[in-house]
Order: C-alpha cells, then sequence, then structure tokens
C-alpha cells in the first residue's frame, strides 16, 4: 500500500469546508452595510458581555457533544443554580428575602452549595448515559424536566412563592459590574479563563484525550484499557459544573433570578458549537471553534435585532443555521 | 509436566440460546505460532475474548507460565501481558496514529500529555517494525493496511508475551500479507507467542506451528502443523467430509451477452478508467485485483452508488443508465455488498423482513399497498429452502444466524427481484468453509438457470475455482482478462501487478 497520505486541498474544498462560516460572514457584513451604526464601542462590548456566559455554557456541552451525547438539561441546570445561588446571597436589607432569617454569609458558600447540586445532577446524567446505557437525547429530556420541577418545587416555597429574587450582595454582582481597563466587564475575562482552562484539559491531558477517544469509536477506547464509563460521567459533571457556574454568572450580571433562567440556553450552546465546526457525532470539535461559533451566533442574534428583523423572523432564521450546520456535518464527517 | 505459556482449562460461556465454549482447553507452548481453526460459531472468538478480558467465561482456569490468573477486564489481560489486534475494530477516525497507539496508557509529563515522549515512542515502534507510516496521519486517512500495521504496532507495543490476532490478514494484500508473515517469525524469534485466527487454511500451514480446532464451541484437537494437511483440517472443523471445495460445472455458458460495460471511468480521478468487459448468459465473471485496485468501487459505480465521469451500460443490447440503485435494480441489477454487517443485513429485523426488504412492493396489493402475511411467509419459507438457510425459523432475528446463512437470505433477497446480473462483492467473506461450499453452489445453480454473475473476490482459491472468465484490475484499470483453463495464481498476481511500482507494494 501507499505509505503517503497526500492531502490536497483545493480552493473548492476550503470553500465546502467553511460554507458555513463564510456566508455568517456574509450575514454580518450586510447588517453592518443596513445599519453601520452596528460597528460602534457600545455594541461590541455589549456582544462580547453577552457571548460570555453562553460560551462558558457552550464549552459546557462541548465536553458531552465530543462524546457524541448532548445534555437538554444544561439550560435548566443555569436556571437551578441561578435560583439556588440568589436565594442565599441577597442583602440583609432587601425586602422579600427568599430565607429572612438567614444572616449574610459569604458568598462562596451558595456558590458552592449550587455548583455542588448540579455536580450530583451530571453525575446522574452520566450514570445513565454510561451505565443505563440510555441515549443522551432521551436521558437529558427527561433531566430537563425534573431540573425544572426541582426549580420550580424551591422557588415557590414559603415564603418566597415563586416570586422572582432580587437585591443580589455586591460580593456577588462585582463579578459582571467590574470593569476592566475601565471599559469590559470582569465576565469577559473570566470567560477567557474557562476557555483556556477547558482548552488545557482537552488538549493536554489524558482525560482530555480520552474524551475524544471515546467519543470518536467507544469501543476501541475500552480494549485500550480506558475505563470509558468514568470518562462519560466526568464529562457529564465538568459540563454541569460549568453551566452552574454560568448560572451564578447570569445571576451577578441580573442581580437576580427566577425559575425561568437559563431556558433553551442549551440549544443555543448546541447552535453555537455546530456552527463552529463540533460534530454532533462525537469525537470532533475544537475549544477554538466553539469560540468562534458562539461569538458569531451572538453578534447574528445582536445584528437582526439592531436592524429590527422581526423577532418571529429571528427564530427562523436561526433555525436554518442550526439545520445547515448539522447538515453540513453529516457531509464533512461522513465516515464509514 | 510439560511448560507452556498459556493453559486453558475446563472453560465453558454460554449466551442466551448458545453454549458457545462447552468444556474448551487449550494449550500454547512458548515462542510458537499457534493457530486456532473452526467454522463461524466454533467459538473462536468467543475463547480469545474471554482471554483478552470482553467476555466473562462461566468457569475455567486460565494460567500463564503455570501460575493461575484472573482477567477481569482488558486492562488486566493487557498485564498479564496478553495483547489482541482484533477482527473488525476501527481505530478512532480523528485521532492521530499516535493517539490511536497510546491511548489508554499516555506518557505523561506532570498533569500533561508528553507529546514529545509518545511521538518519539512512535517513531522508534514503526521504524522497528519497518511500517512507513507518519505518526501524525489521523485514522481516518490511512489505506486499510496500515491501519491493520498500527493496530499490529499498537499490540506489540505493550510488549505483550502473548498476542492474539484474530483474522489479521483479511484486510491484507498478498504482499502485505507476506509482510505480517515475517514480523510474526520475528516476534516468534523474540520468544512471544502468537495465538493466531485465520479462515485462510493455506496461511495456516505457511505459518502455525501448531493448530487447534474448534468445532460448535468444543474443542477438537491440537496438530502439530507437519502431521496434518488441509483436507483433514477441514473435515475435523466441519465435522464431515468435505470431498471438493469448488462445485462441478455441468453445463455450457451461451454466448449470448447480457451485460456490455464500455468505457467506464469513475468521476474521481484516482478511482478506475476505462474499464471494457461483456458478461455473457450462465457466466460467473470474477473480478480480481489486489486491494486498492478499485474493484469494489466499479461495481458499486455500476449498480449506481458512486458517480461515474463516462461511460455506458448495456443490458440486453439495450443502453441503461444506472444514476442510483433504485434504478438500478429496475434495470435488472443486484448487488450483494462487501460488508454484510455493515450495509447488508438488517440486524434487528426478522430473517422474513431481511428477505423481503427489497420486493415488498411487489407483493403489497391493493391501494394501500397492504402486505399480505400468508403470501410473505410462504416467500421467505420458500426462499429459505431453496438456499438451504439454516434457521430455527423465518421469524428468527437475522443477526441471530451465522455469517454463512446470512449471506444466503441476502442472496434470497435479491433473486426476489429476478436480476440479469447479480453482482456479489466479497461473497464468502467470513463465510466458513462449509458454507462457502453451498454458496458456491448456489452461484453455479443461479449461473446455468441463465443470470450473469459478477464476483468480486480476493480470495485466489475462489477466483481460480469459480469464475468462467477473469477479468484483473490493477490500480483502477483492466489489467487483463482471463480464461477459466488458462488461469493460474501466478498469471492472476502477475497482472494485478502489471502498473504496479514495486515500492507501492509494501505496507
Amino acid at each position: 500500500m501507499n505509505g503517503k497520505v497526500t492531502k490536497k486541498t483545493s480552493i473548492k474544498d476550503f470553500i465546502f469546508d467553511k460554507a458555513l462560516i463564510l456566508v455568517l460572514i456574509a450575514m454580518i457584513v450586510s447588517i453592518v452595510i443596513i445599519e453601520p451604526a452596528f460597528l460602534q464601542w457600545r455594541v461590541i462590548k455589549d456582544i462580547l458581555t453577552q457571548s460570555s456566559i453562553k460560551l462558558i455554557v457552550a464549552i459546557g456541552l462541548l465536553f458531552t457533544l465530543l462524546l457524541g451525547g448532548t445534555d437538554l438539561s444544561g439550560g435548566r441546570q443555569v436556571g437551578l443554580a441561578a435560583v439556588i445561588v440568589a436565594s442565599m446571597s441577597q442583602t440583609a436589607t432587601y425586602a422579600g428575602r427568599f430565607y429572612p432569617n438567614l444572616p449574610q454569609i459569604p458568598i462562596i458558600i451558595p456558590v458552592v452549595i449550587a455548583i455542588a447540586v448540579v455536580a450530583v445532577i451530571g453525575y446522574a446524567n452520566g450514570m445513565m448515559v454510561a451505565k443505563l446505557k440510555m441515549a443522551p437525547f432521551i436521558a437529558t429530556f427527561g433531566m430537563m424536566t425534573i431540573v425544572y420541577g426541582i426549580n420550580s418545587l424551591y422557588i415557590s416555597k414559603e415564603p418566597n412563592r415563586g416570586q422572582p429574587i432580587g437585591g443580589i450582595r455586591e460580593g456577588l454582582t462585582f463579578l459582571s459590574s467590574t470593569k476592566v481597563f475601565g471599559e469590559i466587564s470582569l465576565l469577559v475575562f473570566i470567560a477567557i479563563a474557562v476557555t483556556f482552562v477547558a482548552w488545557f484539559v482537552l488538549n493536554k491531558t489524558v482525560f482530555g484525550k480520552n474524551i475524544y477517544a471515546v467519543g470518536g469509536n467507544p469501543d476501541a477506547a475500552k480494549v485500550s484499557g480506558v475505563d470509558v464509563n468514568k470518562v462519560i460521567i466526568s464529562a457529564f459533571i465538568i459540563e454541569s459544573i460549568l453551566v452552574g457556574f454560568a448560572g451564578i454568572l447570569e445571576v451577578a450580571r441580573t442581580g437576580g433570578a427566577n425559575s425561568a433562567y437559563g431556558f433553551s440556553y442549551e440549544f443555543d450552546a448546541i447552535s453555537a458549537c455546530v456552527v463552529g465546526g463540533v460534530s454532533l457525532s462525537g469525537g470532533i470539535g475544537k475549544i477554538s471553534g466553539v469560540v468562534i461559533g458562539v461569538i458569531i451566533f451572538t453578534i447574528i442574534s445582536y445584528g437582526l435585532a439592531f436592524i429590527g428583523v422581526n423577532p418571529n423572523w429571528q427564530l427562523i432564521i436561526k433555525g436554518l443555521i442550526i439545520c445547515s450546520a448539522v447538515a453540513l456535518d453529516m457531509k464533512k464527517h461522513a465516515y464509514a | 509436566m510439560e511448560n507452556y505459556r498459556l493453559k486453558v482449562e475446563h472453560m465453558s460461556k454460554a449466551f442466551p440460546g448458545v453454549q458457545a465454549l462447552d468444556d474448551v482447553r487449550l494449550s500454547i507452548k512458548s515462542g510458537t505460532v499457534h493457530a486456532i481453526v473452526g467454522e463461524n460459531g466454533a467459538g473462536k472468538s468467543t475463547l480469545m475474548n474471554c482471554l483478552f478480558g470482553l467476555y466473562h467465561p462461566d468457569s475455567g482456569t486460565i494460567a500463564i507460565d503455570g501460575k493461575e490468573i484472573q482477567i477481569t477486564d482488558t486492562t488486566t489481560a493487557l498485564e498479564n501481558g496478553i495483547s489482541m489486534i482484533h477482527q473488525e475494530l476501527k481505530p478512532i477516525p480523528f485521532l492521530n496514529v499516535i493517539d490511536n497507539i497510546w491511548i489508554g496508557r499516555f506518557s505523561k509529563k506532570g498533569i500533561v500529555v508528553d507529546e514529545k515522549e509518545m511521538r518519539r515512542k512512535t517513531v522508534d515502534l514503526l521504524a522497528d517494525l519497518n511500517f512507513d507510516i507518519s505518526p501524525q496521519t489521523l485514522a481516518k486517512d490511512l489505506s486499510v493496511s496500515q491501519i491493520q500495521a498500527v493496530e499490529i504496532a499498537k499490540a506489540i507495543s505493550y510488549d505483550a508475551k502473548i498476542i492474539i490476532m484474530d483474522e489479521a490478514t483479511s484486510s491484507l494484500t498478498l504482499t502485505e500479507t507476506e509482510h505480517l508473515f515475517t514480523l510474526i517469525r520475528r516476534l516468534k524469534n523474540e520468544g512471544r507467542t502468537i495465538l493466531y485466527i485465520s479462515h485462510r487454511l493455506e496461511e495456516i500451514f505457511e505459518i502455525a506451528d501448531e493448530v487447534t480446532v474448534m468445532r460448535d464451541g468444543k474443542y477438537i484437537g491440537t496438530w502439530d502443523i507437519e502431521d496434518v494437511n488441509i483436507d483433514e483440517l477441514i473435515n475435523y472443523m466441519v465435522g464431515r467430509d468435505l470431498k471438493k471445495r469448488f462445485p462441478e460445472k455441468n453445463y455450457e455458458t451461451s454466448d449470448e451477452i447480457i451485460l456490455k460495460v464500455t468505457n467506464f471511468t469513475s468521476a474521481d480521478q484516482k478511482s478506475f478508467r476505462d474499464i471494457n468487459f461483456e458478461v455473457r448468459k450462465g457466466e460467473i465473471f470474477g473480478i480480481g485485483g489486489l486491494v486498492g485496485s478499485k474493484r469494489t468501487e466499479l461495481i458499486e459505480s455500476i449498480f449506481g452508488l458512486r458517480e461515474i465521469a463516462s461511460g455506458t451500460l448495456e443490458i440486453n443490447g439495450r443502453q441503461v443508465k444506472n444514476e442510483n440503485p433504485q434504478e438500478a435494480i429496475k434495470n435488472g441489477f443486484a448487488l450483494l455488498t462487501e460488508e454484510r454487517r455493515a450495509s447488508g443485513i438488517i440486524p434487528m429485523l426478522t430473517v422474513e423482513e431481511n428477505v423481503l426488504v427489497v420486493s415488498n412492493k411487489k407483493y403489497a396489493s391493493g391501494m394501500l399497498g397492504y402486505i399480505r402475511k400468508t403470501v410473505t411467509e410462504k416467500i421467505a419459507k420458500d426462499t429459505c429452502t431453496k438456499l438451504d438457510v439454516r434457521t430455527a425459523s423465518i421469524k428468527t432475528l437475522i443477526r441471530n444466524l451465522s455469517g454463512g446463512n446470512q449471506q444466503k437470505v441476502l442472496v434470497g433477497r435479491w433473486l426476489l427481484a429476478q436480476p440479469n446480473v447479480l453482482i456479489l462483492d466479497e461473497p464468502t467473506r467470513g463465510v466458513d468453509v462449509g458454507a462457502k461450499f453451498e454458496i458456491y453452489k448456489i452461484m453455479r445453480e443461479l449461473a446455468s438457470a441463465g443470470n450473469a454473475i459478477i464476483m468480486v473476490t480476493s480470495e485466489m482459491p475462489e477466483l481460480l475455482g469459480m469464475s468462467d472468465r477473469l477479468a484483473i484490475m490493477c490500480e483502477g484499470r483492466l489489467a487483463g482478462m482471463l480464461d477459466h483453463d488458462c488461469a493460474t495464481q501466478v498469471g492472476v498476481l502477475k497482472l494485478a501487478t502489471k502498473f504496479t511500482q514495486k515500492s507501492n507494494i509494501s505496507i
């Protein structure tokens, strides 16, 4: 057999490979042409801030997507973590406190509790997929409903009775209100830090490499001595911790929380990942792709609203982008 | 007591409905190549999977160098010096060669994977084995034989005392097989023990020192390879006398041309070009060539699965275009694909449903396309009788049948479509010796009934024994045609390497 592997990338292949990104860039250019005011510092700052939390959710989802899985409960976990943190981080003077008699505890305590709760959910998701061999789509679909139920029960507790939680202490909101270089929200830098750590884990550690291996071919990974179940469960836990963290940042950004928080975030995250070249069949996807996907997706959502496109049309356009991304993914990565 | 590297005793393993292993024993001497043969379903793979920790036997002991060990999973198998090259395992497509070899035991520097060290070890390993593969290549870009080479390199990299090779040569060309044998001999001289499983009995006589025969999950016996011949071995395997390997041809092929292929050229420039041939009524037309000679691509293009740049097809003098398989079927073509499991059987359906999947429409009645159960049951039963499919019932799931019987069901499926041209790609791949003969018989019967049959095969005896005429392909071109009576192994090989440069046919 021929020992050399020749790889020719023609212009045609390149365009095919990058087709979606090119179309999306064309869309962004059109938005700028229609409304040149789009290119102003305030808008760019907004987009960066909005991208930050979405990026953390998307990176979380990347861990499960790489396994060929998904997590439909991701968005609801954002909401649960948000509500838990918010319920314990209110100022003592706030009128409608969730826990009227709770003293001002260090912020780290609610944060740890929230993260621990979603980590358990991640563990449960991982167990269902790894041990019970359930399809991730179905397992996490069930979990989505369960988590929302838990969240609604919790927020309906006396004396709160389902009211949105407000009056979040400075100790949490500073994460969003602090401006670095006097301009850019601290959130952006937190997102960058998370991105770097995730890149490191996925590319430089054994666990990261095992994720790609299990996603690419679980049987091959298994016979090579990889503990496939452990990798799956760990990936789901990491994903939950990341989306839980995103929920906490969401509280910091908005200064409150309610049970609708995080709804459908996982869909935006999955869409952004797919646009960024993550394959839904598993084993393929880079952090850099996710970053590009999230930013492009945010620009387009923001841009469409900015030029005054009817919100219903915005939904249709987003849906079309997702379908084309998946269709291209299937064509590109068809591997028998 | 003699010293054995590996000793298995009283091993049994049952699956629902099957006793896969029944009190099996195995004694393997150190530094030998020990072949294990048997028909499909004889329990070879089950036994190997038990040794490698993929299955847990119900009972029995495993001892290495006289010391009894427990193998609970693949990790403990590897720790005990047993590694395995798997029959049907694909590598991880989007990881490179380095990662594929070292997965599960990456070198580490602190918490970071030490890429440099792994790369160095990979280069050394591949160089030591004489494999010309770039370590950075992604597995999906490797050829079949390169994948095999990587798997071998991986198995050796565990520094295994015992290497199990399960059908290691099934996708290798002759030259590559020779290369593998050289390697196996070298491993043997280093004191390693090879457990060699193959359907190709000729190979076993070339490479093995001892051979163990299994049948129906039972241990039949172990012989020194010098003390048995191929016919005896086959008799032990099937438990009955198999006089001939190929059925007699007792009719004359007519001169009537059924299929005419003219100037067939693939749309893919790296594939085949300028292919011309004719197939006559009642003829078995064999297409041979090395792996990579684009035989499969050619027949898949004829069947409309792949695009062509130019060329015409004539069937019974009428020019047709097979743009897709639906049209091909309408035009009287049928294709039994090479990958029975991937694109042939529908595993979770019954034998009956599998038989009818192509022709359901034909037996549907009324406007709503209602399919009457009595009709389909009768057809399925007739097919099973006609082709001698051995199945408990037509309601059995096809995945529970042996490879040979699955293949017969697939032949039956296509016969219902009443094709003029039946194309068979590797018709006996993974089919055991006894069932092979039955498939050959069916092919002969179909040909004598006036079908034109095209057979693509990598098995030399099959190509020489079954084909009325042979076309040999090389590097996407037709290297030449041979008649049955004057075709020899040497002649075929000469044609198969006609356009190949020497340097290109090593792994």
